[in-house]
Formats: C-alpha cells, structure tokens, sequence
C-alpha cells in the first residue's frame, strides 16, 4: 500500500510541476478554470487506466460479482457503516465551507447511527428526521475556496482524479483531516490496527462497483473511447458534487447548447 | 345581419379556432416526456425477445429524439468545418449509430419506473425536465432530467438525458471529440469508428 502511496504523491507532484510549466508563470490550480479539464498526461494516464481495467477485471469485479450474492440485509447493512464513516471527512469539511448547519446534523447523524444504529448499521437518524446529507471531501473544500482543479489524473488503483482533488485526499488523509485514518493507521491506538484502515476502503471500493456492474458493463459495451467517457463521467459528476446543487440545471453549462441547429 | 358583421363574427370564429387548434396540439414537456416514458416502459416490461425490444425502441427514438441534434451538438467545435456532403453522410452513420447504442443502452432495463416531477423553460428552444428513477431494494433512487428542444412547440423531442447531473450527450460529444483529436483532427476517424461499432 504504501508503494501505491508513493507512486501516487510522484505523479501528483508531476502533475503540479507540468501544471506550472504549462502556463505562462500562472499555476491554473490558483484559479478556477470554467474550460475544459486539461489531460496533461493523457498517455500515461490511458496507460495506467488499462492497467486498471485489468485489475478490475482480475480482481474488483469477481469480488464485486461475489458480494452481489450476499443477502441484501448484510449488503446494505455494510453499506450504512461505509456511508456512516463518510461522516468523518465531511463534518470537516462543512465547517472548512462554512456550512455549520450541515456540520451539526451531520455530526448529530453520525452520533446517533454508531450508538443506536449499532456502529452504523442501522440508519435510525433518518427516521428521526436527520435526512442525509450530501458527501464533502477536501478536494471539494478546495474547489470552493476558488482552488481550479489542475490536470486530470488516473491513479493507479484509485481510478479517475484530477491535481485538485488528489492534493485533498492525500493532504487531508495524511495531514489528519480524517479521524478514521488518524485511530486507525496514524496513531497506536490499542483498538483499531491499520487493516481496519484498508479494510474498509477496500469494502468501499467493492461496495461502489457492486452497485454500479451494469452501468459500467453497458457502458464499455456502448463507448467507442471507454478511457474518454470515464474522464467525462467523473469530471462532470464533480462538477455537480461540487456544486452542491440539487438541481442539476444549476450546475449546467448551457453556452455549448446555443448554436446547435436543432429539429 | 349586415355584411360587416357576418365578416366580424367569422373572423372572431376563426381566430377562437386558431387559439382552441394550436393549444389543443401544442404538448407541455413534461407530458411528453411522461408519455415517451410510459412507451419504453411499456415496450420493456412486455414479453418480447430482445430484438423486439430493440426495434420497438428504435421506433420510439426515432419520434421522440432530435437525433440530427445530438449529432450535431456530439460534433462540437468540429462540425464548423465540415461540407454539407460530409455533414450528410455524417448525420446518416450519426444516426444508426445512435440508435443502435441507444436501443442497447435502454434495453438491458426491466420495467424502470420514472416519475416525471417538474419541468422548467430555460428559454423559446429549450425546457428542462425533471424526474426520478424510484429507489427498488437494490439500488437508489436516481434523478433523471430531460432536455427537450421546443422550437416546434407541436413536436417537443429530446435532446439530451442528464443523470445524477451527468450530461449523456455531453460524454458522446467527449468521446468524439477524443477520437477526432487523437487522429489530427480527422472527421474520417470518427466516421470509421463509427461504422466500426454499427457493424460489430
């Protein structure tokens, strides 16, 4: 792991260094940039997305496929405890956005769900009114401090990023922004070991790509540049997270829709 | 009763007409899109083999999509300087590579149930539509919206799906894009590809 950790930080740090380079003397990760995402590496990048889909192949989507078979309860039983740990990193994160009010029924979700809800198995703050809450991260805290968001990335095992948003996972993580990270791996505590860490992003990951088998089989299946729908994909769904938005149109760029001959 | 008031009453009878005609033809986006939803719904949840559902889908497309639209938004920056006989055997490929993708992409669901919620005028050519993928015991609900291109208010057609905020005409006109960039800006690349994945 710590090798993957290496690597990682390498091609962010290149990431940031070409991101300087490229611009006269002005880092585009100092402003937002409305234009398209750079894909400054773009072939490294489809490089390490093959690699990817071969591990996901060999490894992610078997595992994937097998929890699929478990029963429903214990699948969406793990799922609350992924999602209760969330919690972690986006009560920060909302206090970091000035979002008190999110922080608090956040914190108060999560208070509730690891007592009453048994370590987050259960969701009973949603049936006490606390409804959930969109996810934050430090990659979207940097957004919303006007950080742009750099060249896109494709991290080996981690999948699709972009400069912005790596420098807030590995930043945030390893800076001890994530209390779940900080008991767990970071600090000696007597009642958690790093596996715990490992496990449950591990679990994560499976969890994500169980729930999302079809979606990305159809997609491959009907994609003619598999690598270009991805990097669209995700670009666009941080666009929207970022914007926290619940209605889509708010996050919508309309400018690309005004000349098209239409009928 | 003066000639000038048999001519007065017809032209009011006339006008009231015109009115009752054009609203009575003239569909609201959001029941268009109910009623497109209610079709594909309809023709998924039916015990046909998987090439009928196909073809039922592709006849549904065919109505209810601008499909000359989208390949012309998917084109991006690029269709500028395309000549009209590139443009039309563009639009040709174009549209037997949509429908086959679309109709592969759809067919794969059983019996999804939408609820169209709202609908809002972005301006004369265009309304968004909102609508929601109910939750099953399987997966989340997930937020539909439609772009429906209402230049013809008579004929509303759709142009574009966004889900969970991800544009799908957006991702094809990237896909695009890539293809044509990544061969100096040949549109030859992109019609090759295209036949390449008709034919497959």
């Amino acid at each position: 792991m710590k090798k993957i950790l290496i690597i990682t930080m390498t091609v962010i740090l290149l990431a940031i260094s070409n991101v300087s380079a490229g611009t006269d003397g002005e880092n585009s990760l100092s402003k937002k940039n409305p234009g398209q995402t750079k894909d400054c590496f773009e072939k490294v990048n489809r490089g390490i997305f093959v690699f990817n889909q071969a591990l996901d192949g060999a490894v992610f989507e078997p595992l994937a496929k097998g929890y699929r078979k478990l029963p429903v309860p214990i699948r969406s039983g793990t799922s609350n405890v992924i999602t209760n740990l969330t919690n972690l990193i986006t009560v920060p994160n909302n206090l970091l956005q000035g979002e008190f009010k999110k922080a608090g029924q956040n914190t108060l979700r999560f208070a509730v769900n690891t007592t009453l809800g048994i370590l987050g198995i259960f969701d009973p703050a949603s049936g006490l009114g606390f409804d959930e809450l969109e996810k934050e991260d430090y990659g979207q805290t940097l957004a919303s401090w006007g950080v742009g968001e750099g060249c896109y990335l494709v991290l080996p095992v981690l999948g699709p990023t972009t400069a912005r948003d790596a420098i807030g996972m590995l930043g945030g993580t390893m800076g001890g922004g994530d209390p779940w990270y900080n008991v767990t791996v970071k600090n000696d505590t007597q009642y958690f070991t790093d596996f715990d860490y490992y496990a449950s992003r591990a679990t994560t990951g499976i969890d994500f790509r169980a729930k999302n088998i079809e979606s990305f089989e159809n997609l491959e299946k009907n994609s003619m540049d598999f690598y270009s729908s991805v990097k669209s994909l995700y670009l666009q769904d941080r666009k929207q997270k970022i914007s926290n938005s619940k209605k889509v149109i708010d996050a919508m760029d309309d400018s690309d829709w005004e000349e098209i001959e239409t009928n | 009763m003066s000639l000038k008031k048999i001519l007065f009453k017809f032209s009011l009878i006339l006008i009231i007409f015109s009115v009752f005609t054009e609203k009575s033809f003239s569909l609201e986006p959001k029941d268009f899109v109910q009623s497109v939803v209610d079709q594909a719904s309809s023709v998924l949840t039916k015990n046909f083999t998987k090439e009928q559902k196909i073809e039922k889908l592709k006849s549904i497309a065919r109505e209810a999509v601008d499909i000359r639209g989208i390949g012309y938004y998917s084109l991006g920056a690029h269709r500028k300087a395309l000549s009209d006989d590139k443009k039309k055997k563009y639009l040709d490929i174009f549209e037997k590579y949509f429908l086959k993708s679309f109709s592969s992409r759809l067919s794969e669901y059983t019996d999804p149930k939408i609820r169209v919620d709202s609908e809002k005028k972005l301006n004369e050519k265009y309304t968004m539509v909102s609508s929601t993928l109910l939750a099953t015991e399987e997966k989340p609900e997930v937020k539909i919206d439609w772009r429906i291109v209402t230049k013809n208010p008579d004929k509303p057609l759709i142009i574009d799906v966004v889900i969970e905020g991800v544009s799908l005409a957006k991702v094809q006109k990237e896909e695009f894009n890539s293809i044509i960039q990544s061969n100096d800006g040949d549109i030859n690349a992109l019609i090759a590809s295209l036949k390449e994945f008709i034919n497959k």
